[in-house]
């Protein structure tokens, strides 16, 4: 047996390497006069699922610029790469995509550490990366754009409509078990702290990538939340691993009206593989909804749809992101006049651009940027129904004010400072002091 | 100087309706709020006028807040129609006019009605808003709609009303309580109304000591993990002997239901092992009886799965009468796509590797990723969402367990093919030459038997098992192209673990690792429960290594 998996591993390698060599770059044909657009996005494996959504996107939009009459004059054109969820091919992608390719920016990446693969990458041939989903922060690249929510655009203000709003005392952090997850809750326990919540009501609970028998879990959570106190769930659970959960906790009969979840990885496209019926009320945080109602994301909407040629597709929160960037990417080369990494570097902080809830948001010099949180509640229909939004914009904030290492750092990369993780304490530049 | 980012102090509002309402109107519509409420109090001689008003203009001011407070008065109002304004909410089709102050519901067929009176009113629902709900809001509708239908005629309807009202245990449904408790006929209902009415009055400080602590006797007989919550609460606020009353009884409950967890870790156990067993029984026969090293195994489940998706989006698209059955027509068809592929990739692939494991290993995890791209392009990334028939939905309890009747009949499933398996295999003529090809082809080659077909066969019955499989995690587990991939090790390492060739090994390995995985996981947590596992059987095999039921004899060494 153990053989038998040796050798299940080497061929794993073996057999995704060729399988790759199939999907390689869909080569589009070369003009002299455009400007090159990268996307990194999983067309393959398990983070398909959500990728492949994104870089429909990012074409759509370069199709709608180049209608628009394209950038500085050039046609844009788009270069995708199939890192087909293996994080380091997302390096070597990258890497071909800035050297052989010529791209002037990147959008790509999901999951933490295909970003974590590329970000030395993008830093040593210094080129541009924008990253539109939500993520544990602790981080600020000179070379990368978050256009996705920080901690405290989405997990904090979640706990805080929870605590507010239906009065919960006792939690349950559950996630799968990597890196976001991890980080998040390790942000969310300590802010829970310091508000006072008891270390006994608070449990946490990792499961690994793709659970799917949640029995005794839910049978936990259920047993945790009969102890008097109102009980929510904060759920990290990522990806495939939501749907056996949901469907677990419809079964269990955890009623939102009980025992409510609150999801940061749970949006329009998760939800559409589920029947929805049984997890009316429970909760998601996110930038955008589908259901926002305003004329700009009707528009983006019927845009989407009309470029799938599917009348049911969602939208969701990563999508919006990635409006988001391309928007302030094509604003910020316009404006630099050129595509030249420094210059564009530079020209990005302080570009605003509409978002799709109906207002600005705003690169900030922390790479990060401002945003609204809102709060849905599922519906029947397996859309979110907006029950609560921040009344202003939250700017993002890289470094935690809540974890012992990081509440001292700043990020800010305009010059002269030009510093990922300075430190406010000691006065230097190079993270915290140990 | 450094542009420190902060958050902006994000400060709640909870959203009124109509984006940029006018501060004017707001408080105009305060002020007409006001002389209405005004109005009723003094003007009217019926009390009875002040509870609708007051009722409507709840529900017309598109706020959670009023929304739920106008649902608290609802049953205590006497508004003629409040049956069917809660029923309207419920089912989303509750409509207002805001500055009008006017309540409309629409009844199945989308006719309108005025709620005040319940006349017909002469409204388009499309220029009319809806009454917004969120979780509160629904809390509140919960126990009106409990409240309300506590003497209705549907003996279903009654049990349900006096569940709701029970887990809201609102004080002011007390009065209507009572009166459904003398009426009720049903003694499973009157249980339950009881039980309400103690969870009521025991958390009553208003009522006597000696009424309180015979309700806390009520709750404790009922026993469950409802009651513990019910009964922490109590005892969080109350004193003296209620106090000890509640500590005691929560402490008895819960030393009660920490036997029955056993008793669920071995349910939860045997639901997992048969999920197991699913998966790894295909295997058992193309890996464990043939010996071929299946790496795509998993991706006959996934094909199984798909064929239930297209089975029910058929049926949900050309015959809705059979959409609760379209698991019956998933079964068997699944069972023929996969024993297809099966029986193509031996005849295309396998049979030329007969004897060159590695190169088997290889070429069926080739094959996987194919199929799952293949997969993928043609049903999209995406999960796909399989219904659960109405059989499947729900649970009920045995003692304090709660069984989930999905849960139950996928084990009843899996020993249904485990038996039916065992049948071909020992009481067919097929299973017969099967079992003689595997153990020495040549000589069975040389009794007549055409061991190219049996070979097919054989691996088109392991896929097509598989496929079944696939029907079945499809109600438990996500529809999507990795489905397979999740579990193809969990396959092996059972058929490895029970041992190779023997059936009987299949079950009690799936069923062992089951109940171990769930007996560990409340200790050692998810993540390292698997771990713990996979060292266990690295140690089993060291000392077993064919496994739980070894194969002897001559076969063995051919």
């Amino acid at each position: 047996m153990s053989l038998t998996r040796r050798f299940m591993l080497r061929t794993a390698g073996a057999a995704l390497g060729g399988a790759l060599a199939f999907a390689s770059p869909a080569a589009f044909a070369q003009g002299a006069g455009t400007i090159k657009v990268g996307i990194l996005h999983s067309l393959s494996g398990t983070m398909a699922i959500s990728e492949t959504t994104l870089k429909d996107v990012m074409l759509m939009l370069i199709e709608e610029q180049n209608k628009k009459g394209g950038l500085l004059g050039k046609k844009l054109e788009p270069v995708v790469v199939d890192p087909a969820s293996n994080w380091p091919l997302f390096a070597e992608k990258a890497r071909e995509l800035i050297s052989k390719d010529k791209v002037s920016a990147t959008f790509g990446c999901w999951t933490s550490v295909s970003r974590k693969s590329v970000l030395p990458v993008f830093e040593e041939l210094n080129s541009i990366l924008f990253y539109p989903v939500q993520y544990e922060g602790e981080e600020s690249s000179k070379n990368i754009f978050y256009t996705g929510a920080a901690p405290n655009q989405q997990a904090i203000p979640a706990v805080d409509y929870l605590m507010e709003n239906e009065k919960v005392q006792r939690w349950v952090l559950a996630g799968t078990d990597y890196v976001y997850p991890r980080t998040t809750n390790k942000i969310l326990e300590a802010y829970l702290k310091s508000k006072g919540v008891m270390p006994e009501d608070i449990m946490i609970n990792y499961t690994p990538f793709g659970h799917s028998d949640w029995q005794t879990i839910v049978a936990d959570i259920k047993k945790f939340g009969s102890a008097g106190k109102k009980t929510a769930v904060v759920s990290t659970i990522n990806g495939d691993a939501n749907v056996p959960f949901y469907k677990e906790l419809g079964n269990a009969g955890v009623k939102a009206t009980d025992i409510p979840v609150v999801a940061f990885s749970v949006g329009e496209e998760e939800l559409a593989g589920i029947d929805t019926k049984p997890l009316i009320g429970h909760l998601a945080a996110w930038n955008y909804f589908q259901s926002v109602d305003n004329a700009d994301n009707k528009a983006f909407i019927a845009k989407w749809r009309a470029f799938t040629k599917n009348e049911k597709r969602v939208t969701n929160d990563p999508m919006e992101a990635h409006v988001i960037g391309f928007n302030m990417w094509v604003k910020a080369v316009e404006k630099a006049g050129t595509t030249d990494t420094d210059a564009v570097l530079d020209a990005m902080i302080g570009v605003a651009v509409p978002n799709l809830t109906g207002g600005y948001s705003t690169m900030m010099p922390n790479h990060h940027i401002t945003k609204p949180v809102l709060i849905g509640e599922v519906q029947g229909d397996g859309q979110f129904n907006t029950v609560w939004q921040t009344s202003g914009l939250v700017v993002g904030d890289e470094w935690s004010d809540y974890l012992e290492g990081s509440k001292d750092l700043i990020s800010d990369w305009r010059k002269p400072l030009s510093c990922g993780n300075f430190n406010v304490k000691t006065g230097k530049c190079g993270g915290a002091t140990k | 100087m450094t542009l420190r980012s902060r958050p902006a102090r994000a400060c709640a509002i909870p959203l009124t309706g109509p984006a940029g309402k006018s501060l004017i109107e707001t408080l105009s519509f305060a002020a007409a709020a006001l002389f209405l409420l005004m109005l009723a109090l003094f003007a009217t001689p019926q009390a009875r006028a002040q509870g609708e008003s007051s009722v409507i203009i709840g529900l017309t001011s598109d706020k959670f807040p009023d929304t739920e407070r106008a649902l608290n008065e609802l049953p205590a109002s006497d508004l003629p129609t409040a049956p069917q304004i809660v029923e309207a909410l419920a089912a989303n089709r509750l409509y207002f006019n805001g500055p009008a102050r006017k309540l409309y519901f629409a009844d199945d067929a989308g006719k309108m009605f005025d709620a005040a009176t319940g006349e017909p009113a002469d409204v388009m629902a499309s220029a009319l808003k809806k009454v917004r709900i969120n979780n509160a809001v629904r809390r509140s509708l919960d126990a009106a709609r409990g409240a309300l239908t506590l003497m209705s005629p549907d003996p279903a309807k009654r049990k349900a009303a006096a569940d709701s009202v029970f887990k809201s245990r609102d004080a002011t449904a007390l009065p209507l309580l009572e009166a459904a408790l003398a009426k009720e006929t049903l003694s499973s209902t009157r249980k339950i109304l009881e039980e309400a009415r103690a969870a009521i009055i025991a958390g009553d400080s208003g009522a006597s000591e000696v009424q309180r602590l015979e309700a806390i006797d009520i709750l404790k007989s009922r026993g469950d993990q409802d009651v513990v919550s019910v009964l922490t609460t109590i005892a969080s606020w109350s004193e003296g002997r209620v106090k000890a009353a509640a500590e005691s009884a929560s402490s008895v409950i819960q030393a009660k239901l920490a036997l029955w967890r056993n008793v669920q870790n071995i349910w939860y156990g045997l639901s997992l092992g048969s999920v197991l067993l699913l998966a790894a029984i295909g295997l058992a026969i193309t890996f464990g009886v043939m010996g071929i090293i299946n790496m795509a195994h998993g991706e006959m489940v996934m094909l199984g799965a798909y064929t239930t998706f297209a089975v029910q989006e058929w049926a949900r698209t050309s015959h809705p009468g059979l959409l609760n059955y379209s698991l019956f027509i998933a079964i068997p068809l699944a069972f023929l796509v996969t024993a297809t592929v099966g029986i193509l990739i031996e005849r295309v692939v396998i049979r030329f590797l007969y004897g060159r494991p590695l190169e088997t290993l290889l070429a069926t995890f080739g094959i996987s990723l194919i199929l799952q791209q293949a997969v993928r392009t043609i049903f999209g990334a995406n999960n796909r969402e399989v219904s659960a028939p109405s059989f499947m939905a729900g649970s009920f309890d045995f003692g304090s367990l709660q069984i989930g009747y999905g849960r139950m009949w996928i084990i009843v499933f899996a020993l249904a093919v485990f038996f039916a398996l065992q049948f071909v295999l020992r009481a067919t003529s097929f299973g017969l030459r099967m079992r003689a090809v595997t153990q020495n082809r040549r000589m069975a080659s040389s009794m007549g038997i055409d061991t190219n077909r049996i070979d097919a066969l054989a691996f088109g019955l392991g896929s097509g098992i598989a496929g079944m499989a696939g029907v079945a995690l499809s109600q438990i587990d996500n529809v999507s192209p990795n489905l397979g991939q999740s579990y193809i090790i969990d396959s092996f390492m059972v058929v490895v673990f029970g041992g190779v060739g023997n059936l009987w090994g299949t079950l009690l390995g799936a069923l062992t690792l089951g109940v171990a995985n769930k007996f560990l996981e409340p200790i050692a947590g998810a993540v390292l429960g698997k771990i713990l596992l996979l060292v266990f059987i690295i140690l089993f095999i060291q000392k077993r290594p064919r496994g739980l039921f070894a194969l002897k004899g001559r076969a063995v060494e051919a």
